[in-house]
């Protein structure tokens, strides 16, 4: 199941080794390599403890179909079918459609905000996926939902769910780490795609950089 | 026999997004401070945060915690030839105020306000929420946030375009989407494993 890649941001991004991108990405190091460690802590962990493989990637496939972000869900999907879980792909290709919305919604505790409050849908899995899905991934997919789509509307009962379908206190943990991490992680690769994507006016600029410094270097400035 | 939840019926949340210093409840139990091993120290990184519910939470899981402080970290605290420190700060709290994070957004409004000196406009931001109008730079950083926060996204060239009018350069662009990208992260773990506390004068 190793991937040999070595940042899997720059993968989905398109970041080529000497690029623009890449050389900003270098300027934040130690995001870039921590971004890439938070990764592999979720995906390739030393230390799984009880959430398995196919918890891991069914619901990462999920949350990147979710936010529309095809280069993301092909990415983790293909890790998904890795697992020989043909079945579990096609019914969470399935719940993608159903359950896809726009958000942030949901409500504010009562009071000056709830004229703010946003209703939406409470996300269920259809009922019958429960065989192939298992008690644990149908109640993960359906938390997933609600972090993606309306995180204000989490409540201990949401949490209790999780824990009477079988996951732990520190299967929450991680659960609950995978989905924000892919929140971000999906959109670093947006926005870095999108910085990509429009060319830069200030290329000047960066191109005077670099001769700039080597007047100043040289002492005739 | 599953393991509970943790309740707080006589808890005051807050009902409104505040500078103030909020507390945090943790609705799942925290791992015990007194059982850390040495990977849950490398997890919570620096060791003051074994006083923070919140993060003993977190440290159920080490390895993953301790990569996302890591990032955290420079995101918001490496400022070389990039984005000024408020600005980061601006972006945190406007995405926390679009995910309606009341607590991420007390954190960062305060840090917005300590780096920039500008605690009125800050105090704008949160009452008035993401059409709030306040000057071109700090519009773009807003915008740009709130364009990245929505789901799907709604970040694309016209906030890559609006950002380089109010002068940032590329690597300050990135420190935007950085930050804004990290507190739709740290929001979601706020948000869901535990709720906001007025602090004891107001209960």
């Amino acid at each position: 199941m190793s991937t040999t890649l070595s940042d899997v941001i720059d993968h989905l991004a398109g970041i080529e080794p000497g690029s623009h991108l890449d050389t900003l990405r270098a300027q934040r190091l130690q995001a870039r390599e921590n971004a890439q460690k938070s990764y592999l802590a979720l995906f390739e962990p030393e230390y799984p403890g009880t959430v398995t493989a196919l918890e891991r990637y069914a619901v990462a496939t999920f949350v990147a179909g979710l936010h529309r972000q095809q280069t993301v869900l092909d990415f983790y999907r293909a890790a998904l079918l890795r697992l020989d879980r043909p079945d579990v792909a096609e019914l969470i290709d399935a719940e993608i459609a159903r359950a896809s919305v726009r958000g942030p919604y949901g409500r504010y505790p009562k009071g000056p905000l709830s004229a703010e409050d946003r209703d939406g849908p409470d996300y269920r899995v259809l009922s019958g996926y429960e065989e192939i899905l298992g008690t644990r991934l149908r109640a993960a997919l359906e938390h997933a939902h609600l972090l993606v789509f309306r995180p204000r509307d989490a409540s201990p009962a949401a949490l209790q769910k999780l824990l009477d379908a079988g996951w732990s206190t520190t299967d929450i943990v991680t659960l609950s780490q995978l989905v924000a991490f892919l929140s971000f992680q999906i959109r670093v690769v947006a926005g870095l795609r999108a910085v990509a994507a429009e060319p830069a006016h200030d290329a000047a600029d960066l191109d005077r950089g670099p001769a700039f410094a080597g007047l100043l270097a040289s002492g005739t400035v | 026999m599953s393991e509970q939840t943790l309740s707080y019926p006589d808890n005051h949340e807050p009902v409104a997004f505040t500078q103030e210093e909020l507390g945090w409840l943790p609705w799942l139990e925290p791992f015990p401070a007194d059982q850390l091993t040495e990977r849950h120290w490398a997890g919570l990184v620096d060791a003051s945060r074994a006083k923070s519910p919140y993060f003993l939470l977190l440290a159920r899981d080490p390895d993953i915690l301790q990569a996302r402080t890591k990032t955290d970290k420079d995101i918001f605290y490496n400022t070389k030839d990039g984005l000024p420190r408020a600005e980061r700060e601006l972006a945190a709290t406007a995405t926390s105020r679009v995910n309606g994070c009341i607590y991420c957004a007390s954190v960062h409004s305060r840090f917005a306000t300590q780096y920039s000196k500008r605690g009125a406009d800050v105090q704008r931001l949160l009452d008035e929420g993401d059409g709030v109008d306040i000057d071109s730079r700090w519009n773009a950083v807003i915008a740009a946030s709130v364009a990245l926060t929505k789901t799907p996204h709604e970040f694309g060239s016209e906030q890559v375009r609006d950002l380089r009018k109010a002068g940032l350069g590329d690597l300050e662009i990135v420190d935007v989407i950085n930050g804004s990208a990290f507190f739709n992260w740290a929001n979601r773990l706020m948000l869901s494993l535990g709720e906001p506390t007025l602090p004891a004068k107001h209960a």
